[in-house]
C-alpha cells in the first residue's frame, strides 16, 4: 500500500515488519523519529518486541550484539555523535560475526557543532566491518532494510542502511509498504548457528592472542568480500518478490557518457536532473550512484566507468589531509586494471547541511569538461561552493 | 584444527588446555609446616591452580596453569607460601 512517509518511518516500518524481537536505540537528532516511532509500535502492541531502553549509544549497540548473540532479530539507529559513541561495539559485532541492522541518519560531526547532513559519520566507520548501504530515497530505506536483514543472517555480518538527514529523514514522499505476509515470504525466522545455549555451551568473545587473531581478520575481510554475490542475490530476489531491485551500483547513463558524475545517497537525484538537462542538449554526461560502499564494488564500477573520460566523485565527506573515501577507493579501483584509467576529479560539497544546488554540479561538470579538454587534472581536491570571501581568499 | 568464524569456540572448557605457567616469574612455594589446609588460596586463586583441598593435607599448586600472581601467598593467614623467584628456584 502507498503511503506518504519521511524515511524515518520507512526505516521504523522496516523494523516492524521484519518483526523484530529487540530493538535498542538512544535519540539523537536526526534519526530520533525512528525510535519514537517504533516505540509507539511496541507500546500499542502492534510491535512483539523488547525495547531496551539505555543511556547512550555505546549501551543500545551493546545490547543488541547480546541480543543477537542470543539468537534474536534486532534492531537499533544511530546518527553523528552516537555513532561515533558506537565505534567501539561497530567492531565487535563484526568481529563476533553477528547478524545485525541499523539505520544511520547521515549527519555531520563536532566541531563545529552541527546537526545538519553530510555524511562524514558512516564514512568514518567504514573500516570497522559493517555492510554499507546508502540510500536514495525513502522507499529505498525501507527496502534496503528487510534486504538487509536477508543478507546479515545469510553473511554473518552486520549491515548500516545510511540515508542523509533532514534531506531524506524529515522529508516525506510516497512509499510502497509491502504486505506483512509477503514480508513474512522473504524473511522467515532465522536460526543463529552460534546462538547462546545453556544445553550447546560455547564461548563468544574469546581473547584472539598473536597467533590466532590475523586469521580471524582474515576471515572477516573474506566474508565482508564474499557478501558481495549474498547483496545480489538477495537485491534479485527481492526484486522478483517485490518489483524492486537496487544493484550495487546505479548506471544512469554512465555506459556512453564521456563524463560520469559519481555520488551516494541522496545527492543522486538532484545530479539525475541535471543530467537529463544535458543530455536533452546532446551532451555527453552521465551519472553513477554508489549504493553499497561495503563490500567495496570495484570491478562493477570499473565496468560501468570503462568509456568514461573524466569521473568526478562528488562526496559529502572527507579524509582530511588526503581527500574523499569515495574517490580514494574508487581511485584505487583502477589500479593494475591493465589500461589507462580515466582522468579524475575528486569534489567535496555538502558539508554540514550545505545545500548542493543544481548550479553546483553543473559546476562539477564544467570543470571536468575542461580537463577533458586539457588531457590532464591539475588538482585532484576540490571543493565546489566554498565561501572564499570568508575565508579571506578573496575580496 | 580449523577456527570457527566469529572466534567462537564450540568446545566447552577448552581453556584447561591452554597452559599458562610460563607466564610466571615468581612461583607459590608451600610450607607443608606450616599450612592448616584452610582453604583460603584455593578460594582466592584467580586460575583454579590450586586444587580442592583435603583435610589435613598441605595446598597443591599445579604449576601447569599458575601464573604467579601471588594472591594466594597474601592472602595465606599462617604466611605458609612464600613467592620464589623462578630464575632462583
Amino acid at each position: 500500500m502507498k503511503e506518504v512517509i519521511s524515511a524515518n518511518e520507512a526505516a521504523a516500518i522496516a523494523a516492524k515488519l521484519a518483526r523484530v524481537k529487540v530493538i535498542s536505540a538512544y535519540p539523537i537528532t536526526p534519526q530520533t523519529a525512528i525510535v519514537e516511532k517504533l516505540s509507539e509500535f511496541v507500546a500499542d502492541g502492534e510491535l512483539d518486541a523488547e525495547f531496551i531502553k539505555v543511556e547512550s549509544e555505546h549501551s543500545a549497540l551493546s545490547a543488541c550484539v547480546g541480543a543477537a548473540a542470543a539468537g534474536v532479530r534486532t534492531f537499533t539507529a544511530a546518527s553523528s555523535q552516537g555513532l561515533m559513541l558506537m565505534s567501539e561495539i561497530l567492531f565487535v559485532a563484526s568481529g563476533l560475526r553477528l547478524p545485525l541492522v541499523m539505520a544511520n541518519a547521515n549527519r555531520s560531526l563536532s566541531a563545529p557543532l552541527s546537526i545538519w547532513c553530510d555524511q562524514q559519520d558512516s564514512f568514518a566507520v567504514r573500516d570497522s566491518g559493517w555492510l554499507q548501504i546508502y540510500c536514495e530515497n525513502s522507499q529505498e530505506v525501507l527496502d534496503s532494510i528487510l534486504q538487509a536483514y536477508r543478507i546479515s543472517e545469510q553473511a554473518l555480518l552486520p549491515v548500516m542502511v545510511c540515508f542523509d538527514g533532514y534531506i531524506l529523514t524529515h522529508t516525506a514522499e510516497p512509499v510502497d509498504v509491502p504486505d506483512q505476509k509477503e514480508v513474512d515470504e522473504f524473511l522467515p525466522p532465522y536460526k543463529y548457528p552460534y546462538s547462546l545455549d545453556p544445553e550447546k555451551p560455547l564461548t563468544i568473545g574469546a581473547v584472539g592472542v598473536p597467533e590466532y587473531y590475523e586469521e580471524f581478520r582474515y576471515m572477516l575481510h573474506e566474508a565482508v568480500a564474499a557478501s558481495r554475490e549474498k547483496l545480489v542475490e538477495v537485491d534479485e530476489e527481492f526484486g522478483r518478490r517485490f518489483g524492486r531491485r537496487f544493484g550495487l551500483i546505479e548506471r544512469y547513463f554512465s555506459d556512453d557518457a564521456d563524463i560520469v558524475l559519481v555520488t551516494a545517497g541522496s545527492l543522486s537525484g538532484t545530479i539525475k536532473d541535471v543530467v537529463d538537462d544535458y543530455r536533452a542538449k546532446g551532451e555527453s554526461v552521465g551519472h553513477l550512484r554508489i549504493r553499497v560502499f561495503r563490500p567495496f564494488p570495484s570491478d562493477d564500477i570499473v565496468d560501468a566507468l570503462k568509456n568514461a573520460k573524466v569521473v568526478a566523485v562528488l562526496e559529502k565527506d572527507i579524509s582530511l589531509g588526503y581527500g574523499g573515501a569515495i574517490f580514494t577507493d574508487l581511485a584505487a579501483a583502477f589500479a593494475n586494471r591493465g589500461r589507462k584509467p580515466p582522468l579524475m576529479i575528486n569534489f567535496i560539497c555538502g558539508l554540514g547541511g550545505r545545500d548542493v544546488s543544481p548550479m553546483d554540479i553543473r559546476e562539477a561538470v564544467r570543470q571536468s569538461a575542461s580537463a577533458l579538454q586539457a588531457g590532464e587534472v591539475k588538482r585532484n581536491v576540490r571543493w565546489l561552493g566554498l565561501r572564499e570571501k570568508i575565508l579571506g581568499l578573496r575580496a | 584444527m580449523k577456527i570457527a568464524e566469529g572466534a567462537v569456540i564450540l568446545e566447552p572448557g577448552s581453556s584447561i588446555r591452554y597452559e599458562t605457567g610460563n607466564w610466571r616469574t615468581f612461583r607459590p612455594v608451600v610450607d607443608p609446616k606450616k599450612c592448616t589446609s584452610c582453604g583460603i588460596c584455593w578460594l582466592y586463586c584467580p586460575d583454579i591452580a590450586i586444587g580442592v583441598i583435603q583435610k589435613g593435607k598441605p595446598a597443591e599448586i599445579d604449576y601447569r596453569y599458575c601464573k604467579g600472581c601471588g594472591i594466594c601467598a597474601n592472602e595465606c593467614p599462617v604466611k605458609a607460601i612464600t613467592m620464589v623467584s623462578e630464575e632462583r628456584s
